[in-house]
C-alpha cells in the first residue's frame, strides 16, 4: 500500500501584471418569478413525510427515507479531510422542498407554465421538441421537481424508460427497489444519507438488453427558489449489451447566500453494457469576493456489475463556490473498464476538491484517469483520487494523469493521489504535472496579434483538450466557451 | 517606416538601452550586431511591446504612429512581427489553429473579414513551400517537441502567413546548423520586398552570408556605436568585439 501527497502552490514573488480581477458575467444568474409550493424551513420527520406525500410515494418509500434520516442524524459532516474551507452549514435553515405551482405531470408540453418554458429557453434548453437539439432528449428539473421530459414516447418504443425518479418510484418500483442505493448505500457518507432522506427529483433511465439508446439523454438541473437546497437523485441502469450516453447540466441564480446542492447519482452497467455520463457543471460560483454560490456536495458512483462492462465519466466543472465530488467506478465484472475525464476550473474564491475512485475487483479490469485542474484568482483546486486493486483483481491496469495549470500567483493546485494495490500482477501508473500560464506564452500570442483573453482561452482549451474531446459533440463547443468565460478577467 | 530616437529602456530599474537612434526605410535590411549583454534582445522586446521592459526616454514611430503607445497585439496589427529567439510551447493547441487565430485577429484589426477554413488552408498551402515546412508539423501542438530548426522554421512560416511590414528576427540563427540556417534564410529572402523591411538581431556574422543586410549597426553597452555597410560585419568577425570595446574606450578617454 502506498499513499502520497503532492502540494504545489505557485510562488508569490514573481513580477506579474496578472490578477486584474474583472468579474465575468454569470449568464444564468436570473431568477424566475413564479409561485411556488414550498416546505417550511428545517428538517424533521414531518418534512420528510411532507416531501413523500407531495410526490405521492408508496409507503415503503417513506419508510426508506425515514430510515435514511435516522442514519444521517448519527453522522457527522466530513469537515476534516477535504481541502475545503467554509462555514458550517445550518441544515435547519434550508427549505427541502420547493416546486413551481403548476400541473404535476402535464399530459403534453403545452400544459407547462409558459414562464417555466421561457426560463429553459433562456438557458438554451428548449422543451418544445420541434426546436430541440438534434438527438438529445431532456428531463428538466427545477428546484424539487421534474417539469417535463421530452421524447419519452419515442424512447419507449425501444423499451427505454426515461422519466423523473418520482415517476419511476410510482411506475417502476421493482427496478427502484432492486437498484436504488445498491451502488451508493444510504450510510455511504453524510451527504448521501441526507440525500436519501430528502431527495426530491432527478432522472431515471433504464435501457433494456441489447438496445443502443438512439439519442443523448440529458437532465437539466435548475435551482430557482431562495433558501432551498436541491437534492437530486439519478439512477441509470444499462441492461446487458446496451449503451447509453447521458449528460447533465446545471445552473442557478446569482444570490448572496450559499445554497446547498447534494446529489446522488448511481450507474449500473450489466454485462457488455456501456454507460457514458457527462456533466457540464455551471452552478453559480459566487461573486468575485466569494459571496454566495452553490455548495455542491455530490456522490456519484457507477458499478460495472457484469463482465466486459464499461463506465465512463466526463466532467467539465466550472461552477459552484465549493465542489466536493468524486465520480467513481467499481470494476466488479472481469474485463470491465472505468474512465474518468475531468476538467475543473476554479476562479476568484472558488474551492474544488474533486477526483475519482477506481475500485478494481474483477480480473483484467482497466481504468484510466485524466484530470485537468485549472486555478485562477485566489481559488484552490485539489485532485483527490484513489486507485484500489483488490486481491483477486489479477491483471488490473490503471493509468492516471493529473495536470494542474495555474493562472496568476495567488491560486493553489493540490494533488492527493492514493494508491492501494493488493495484487502483485497489477500495473498502476501515475503521472502529474503542474504548470503556470506564463507571461511568455501570453506575450507570444499578443505578438501574433492575439489579445490576452483569446490567448488564455487558447492555452486553457489546449490544456484541457484531452478531456474536452470526450464530451458529446453537441456540448463540446458550449463547454469550450464556458471554460473561456469562467476565466475571463483572470489574466490582465 | 521605423524611426527610433534616443530610446532608453531598462528592466527592474536597470538601464539597458541608453539612447538608441535608428531609421529603417521600406525595402531595407538592417542588422544589429553586438556582444552578449549589449542590449540586442532588449531592443527587440521593446519594439514588440514586452511589458517587462520599461521605456524611460525617447521616441519610436512606426508608419507615422507612436509605437510606444500601442499594445503588443496592436503593434502586430500594424505590421510588426518578432521571430522569437525562444519560441514558446503551447500544449494541446495545434500550430494551424494558433496561426489561424492570429491571422484572423490581425485581419480584424485591419478591418478585414476573417478567413474561413477554405481560404485559410489555401493561403497556408501557398506559404508552406517557402520555408519547407510540412503539414504534419502544423497539426502538432505549437512548438511542443519541435527541434530547434523546426521551431525557427515555424517562426518564419508564421512571418510568411502574417505578411508583416517590419520583421524583427531575434537571434534566429542561434542553435541552428548550416542547413537549417540556409532553409530559414531562403524563406526570409523570398519574403523580402520593396514594401517591407527586416531587422536582424544577431551575435554572429554567419547569418549575414545568407541574408545580406543593407546596413550593419554595432550595439555596445546600450548604444549603437558604429554603423556601416555589410562589410562592417566581416570586419567584426575578423577582429572580434574587442576592437569595438577598445574603440569605445579610446573615444571615451579622448
Amino acid at each position: 500500500m502506498k499513499s502520497e501527497t503532492v502540494t504545489t502552490t505557485s510562488e508569490t514573488e514573481e513580477l506579474d501584471p496578472i490578477q486584474e480581477h474583472v468579474q465575468s458575467e454569470y449568464k444564468y444568474g436570473f431568477v424566475t418569478e413564479i409561485e411556488a409550493d414550498e416546505a417550511p424551513l428545517g428538517l424533521n420527520e414531518d418534512i420528510i413525510r411532507f416531501i413523500s406525500a407531495k410526490k405521492n410515494e408508496p409507503e415503503w418509500m417513506v419508510e426508506w427515507r425515514l430510515k435514511a434520516f435516522a442514519q444521517w442524524q448519527k453522522m457527522k459532516e466530513p469537515h476534516h479531510w477535504p481541502n475545503l474551507d467554509y462555514e458550517p452549514i445550518d441544515y435547519q435553515s434550508i427549505k427541502y422542498y420547493s416546486a413551481p405551482k403548476q400541473k404535476i405531470n402535464p399530459k403534453s408540453l403545452d400544459e407547462i407554465d409558459p414562464e417555466l418554458k421561457r426560463t429553459f429557453d433562456k438557458l438554451g434548453i428548449s422543451l418544445s421538441e420541434q426546436k430541440r437539439l438534434t438527438g438529445v432528449a431532456v428531463d428538466a428539473v427545477i428546484d424539487s421537481v421534474s417539469i417535463a421530459t421530452t421524447f419519452k414516447e419515442q424512447l419507449a418504443e425501444q423499451g427505454i424508460i426515461f422519466c423523473s425518479i418520482s415517476e419511476a418510484i410510482r411506475e417502476h418500483p421493482e427496478l427502484i427497489k432492486k437498484y436504488m442505493s445498491s451502488v451508493v448505500p444510504v450510510s455511504d457518507n453524510f451527504f448521501a444519507a441526507l440525500n436519501s432522506a430528502v431527495f426530491t427529483d432527478g432522472s431515471f433511465v433504464y435501457v433494456p438488453k441489447g438496445v443502443r439508446c438512439p439519442m443523448e439523454l440529458s437532465t437539466y438541473f435548475r435551482i430557482n427558489a431562495e433558501n432551498t437546497g436541491q437534492f437530486e437523485r439519478t439512477l441509470i441502469i444499462a441492461d446487458e449489451g446496451s449503451y447509453v450516453s447521458y449528460l447533465e447540466g446545471c445552473t442557478a441564480p446569482m444570490r448572496d447566500e450559499n445554497q446547498l446542492h447534494a446529489a446522488v447519482v448511481e450507474l449500473i452497467a450489466l454485462e457488455n453494457a456501456e454507460i457514458k455520463y457527462s456533466t457540464v457543471q455551471n452552478w453559480f460560483p459566487g461573486d468575485k469576493n466569494g459571496v454566495g454560490g452553490i455548495y455542491n456536495f455530490v456522490t456519484k458512483r457507477g458499478i460495472c456489475l457484469g463482465n466486459n462492462a464499461k463506465i465512463s465519466w466526463a466532467q467539465v466543472e466550472t461552477g459552484s463556490a465549493i465542489t466536493w465530488k468524486y465520480p467513481s467506478v467499481i470494476l466488479k465484472g472481469d474485463n470491465s473498464i472505468g474512465e474518468f475525464y475531468s476538467v475543473a476550473v476554479t476562479n476568484h474564491h472558488q474551492q474544488a476538491d474533486t477526483g475519482t475512485k477506481m475500485m478494481h475487483l474483477g480480473k483484467n479490469t482497466k481504468s484510466r484517469i485524466v484530470s485537468k485542474g485549472i486555478s485562477a484568482g485566489v481559488s484552490n483546486n485539489s485532485y483527490r483520487g484513489l486507485v484500489h486493486v483488490g486481491k483477486n483483481a489479477s491483471g488490473a491496469r490503471n493509468f492516471s494523469q493529473c495536470d494542474s495549470l495555474l493562472l496568476g500567483d495567488k491560486c493553489g493546485a493540490h494533488t492527493f493521489p492514493y494508491i492501494e494495490v493488493k495484487n502483485n500482477t497489477a500495473i498502476v501508473e501515475h503521472e502529474a504535472t503542474t504548470s503556470k500560464i506564463g507571461e511568455d506564452q501570453i506575450f507570444y500570442c499578443n505578438q501574433r496579434g492575439i489579445d490576452t483573453e483569446t490567448a488564455v482561452a487558447l492555452i486553457v482549451n489546449g490544456f484541457a483538450k484531452e478531456v474536452m474531446s470526450q464530451m458529446p459533440m453537441e456540448f463540446a463547443v458550449e463547454a469550450q466557451k464556458l471554460l473561456a468565460i469562467s476565466l475571463e478577467g483572470s489574466v490582465g | 517606416m521605423l524611426s527610433i530616437k534616443n530610446l532608453e529602456a531598462g528592466i527592474e530599474g536597470k538601464q539597458i538601452l541608453k539612447g538608441i537612434n535608428l531609421e529603417i526605410k521600406p525595402g531595407e535590411v538592417h542588422a544589429i550586431m553586438g556582444p552578449n549583454g549589449s542590449g540586442k534582445s532588449t531592443l527587440s522586446s521593446v519594439l514588440a511591446g514586452r511589458e517587462d521592459f520599461e521605456v524611460t526616454g525617447g521616441e519610436v514611430s512606426f508608419l507615422g504612429k507612436n509605437l510606444l503607445e500601442l499594445s503588443p497585439e496592436e503593434r502586430a496589427g500594424e505590421g510588426i512581427f518578432l521571430a522569437f529567439q525562444y519560441p514558446v510551447e503551447i500544449p494541446g493547441l495545434t500550430t494551424t489553429n494558433f496561426i489561424k487565430t492570429a491571422v484572423n485577429q490581425i485581419r480584424k484589426y485591419r478591418g478585414l473579414e476573417a478567413y474561413d477554413s477554405v481560404q485559410f488552408l489555401k493561403l497556408m498551402r501557398e506559404k508552406m513551400g517557402l520555408v519547407e515546412i510540412n503539414q504534419s508539423l502544423l497539426s502538432r501542438s505549437l512548438n511542443e517537441g519541435f527541434s530547434g530548426g523546426e521551431k525557427k522554421r515555424n517562426e518564419i512560416f508564421q512571418m510568411a502567413m502574417l505578411e508583416p511590414k517590419l520583421a524583427i528576427l531575434d537571434e534566429t540563427d542561434s542553435g541552428l546548423d548550416i542547413d537549417a540556417i540556409r532553409i530559414v534564410s531562403n524563406g526570409v529572402n523570398k519574403l523580402r520586398s520593396s514594401d517591407n523591411a527586416v531587422l536582424l538581431v544577431t551575435h554572429y556574422q554567419r547569418l549575414l552570408d545568407y541574408i545580406v543586410p543593407d546596413y550593419v549597426h554595432v550595439l555596445y553597452d546600450g548604444r549603437i556605436v558604429k554603423s556601416g555597410p555589410k562589410e562592417l560585419a566581416l570586419e567584426l568577425e575578423e577582429k572580434g568585439y574587442d576592437f569595438i570595446k577598445n574603440e569605445v574606450m579610446a573615444s571615451n578617454e579622448a
